[in-house]
């Protein structure tokens, strides 16, 4: 169902406002080439110091905070891998609370990072709970395809044909079975204001994304696809352009669902073959011509669904009026 | 206790609490690089996209306007010489 979210508090982000002010510090252990970090600092550069975060467990807590250090100059909260929405509407709640008996002035943004795993997997149950409840705070999924942190277990998430170390490809296998899992169309099915898809690749597309999701009134879900080149296998060099690729080979379409209605933000007119974005790294690299073809159809079909879903939620246009006879 | 451990239990803040925000920045990742990012001063535009693209957050602009990345922290990844529109940063070998 349609509805009109408020978006009134949005501040849109151009070239020349680009928020600079990292939250993020340097020092932190991510891999060399990690994207999963550098969405994650784009994140929270957009939405500023006013902000906890919660954090599941995955590569990105473990990289910021080995003890006694920690990378974050904002309050964050570790919590467990299945939890973080969880923890974040208790916060929430918590923030409220404060409120109410005039202990808090201004009520801070409620940010929680979650991985593939943590939201797909295993935080799948905590997270619709907390998007049911709508509790105001955003959900961040940092998408890299796989439990990269414990070894390169295949997620839900990883995609059809991805060699991961659960999913072996040989004669008897093609690598993972079973296609990828669509989480932002099942955090848009909860019927929530907001749920975007984004890339760092598009890094203005992901600032402006950010600052919506925080200013829209209740829950709001970003699903942040990240290259991991210790799992696919790529050049660390080559992590933003495959984050790019992916949008441009349609295998990872960037949109947003605002109070229902799909908007592609980022319209591929020419699309590359999935082979360009597949070529780049290790992990494909054991598919057939068959394979890659059922692959790109199935690309194909899915960006067809997207686009008609798109069409189908635009706003009715208003009517024009009968011409008058005569 | 030693002094090569890092803390007694005594003097662990309530909930292992990390009390200094950001002191990760006091390790050095620098120590990481195989590759080293040069700037060729001539071909930069000065379009921030290293520094916006950096997943290390080392490039900062310096008095000149020129994106330099922190050789303590760069882990030399690359990322910023393949995203570069104007192919004004390469990569060579550390310690070359």
């Amino acid at each position: 169902m349609l509805r009109d979210v408020d978006l009134s508090g949005y501040e849109k982000v151009t070239a020349k406002n680009i928020p600079w002010e990292k939250f993020i510090t340097s020092g932190h252990r991510a891999c060399q080439g990690c994207a999963e970090v550098l969405a994650m600092g784009m994140v929270m550069k957009a939405a500023g110091p006013e902000t906890i975060v919660c954090n599941a467990t995955g590569c990105m807590e473990i990289i910021t905070s080995p003890f006694p250090q920690s990378a974050w100059t904002v309050p964050w909260l570790h919590v467990a891998f299945e939890n973080a929405a969880a923890v974040a509407s208790g916060v929430e709640s918590a923030t409220r609370a404060l409120e109410r008996k005039g202990k808090l002035k201004k009520r801070p943004k409620i940010i929680a990072f979650a991985g593939d795993g943590g939201t797909a997997d295993i935080g799948l149950q905590a997270l619709s709970g907390a998007l049911e409840r709508g509790h105001d705070f955003v959900y961040v999924c940092l998408d890299n395809e796989a439990y990269m942190n414990t070894g390169i277990q295949r997620s839900s998430s990883t995609p059809y044909g991805a060699m991961t170390t659960t999913s072996p490809p040989g004669k008897k296998s093609i690598g993972q079975r079973t296609w990828k899992k669509n989480m932002a169309m099942i955090a848009a099915a909860h019927e929530i204001p907001y749920v975007a898809t984004a890339s760092p690749a598009y890094h203005l597309d992901l600032f402006n994304k950010v600052k919506k999701a925080l200013a829209v009134e209740g829950p709001a879900y970003l699903h942040i696809f990240a290259t991991c080149p210790t799992g696919w296998r790529s050049d660390p060099a080559k992590s933003v352009e495959l984050c790019r690729l992916a949008v441009q080979s349609k295998v990872f379409p960037l949109y947003e669902v605002v109070g229902g209605q799909y908007i592609i933000t980022q319209k591929v007119k020419k699309p590359k073959p999935v082979t360009d974005y597949f070529k780049l790294q290790r992990r494909f690299r054991h598919l057939t011509p068959d394979a890659v073809e059922y692959i790109q159809s199935r690309v194909d079909e899915e960006y067809a669904r997207l686009e008609a879903f798109e069409k189908a939620t635009a706003p009715l246009e208003e009517v024009a009026e009968p011409p008058t006879e005569g | 206790m030693s002094k090569q451990a890092i803390m007694a239990w005594e003097d662990l803040a309530l909930g292992t609490a990390i009390l200094s925000p950001g002191n990760a920045k006091e390790l050095r990742t620098g120590d990481w690089r195989s590759l080293k990012p040069k700037l060729d001063e001539e071909k930069c535009i000065k379009c921030s996209l290293c520094a916006m693209y950096c997943p290390e957050f080392c490039i900062s602009v310096d008095a000149e306007g020129f994106y330099r990345p922190d050789f303590y922290y760069c882990k030399g990844c690359g990322v910023c010489a393949n995203e570069c529109p104007k192919d004004a940063i390469t990569m060579g070998k550390e310690g070359e």
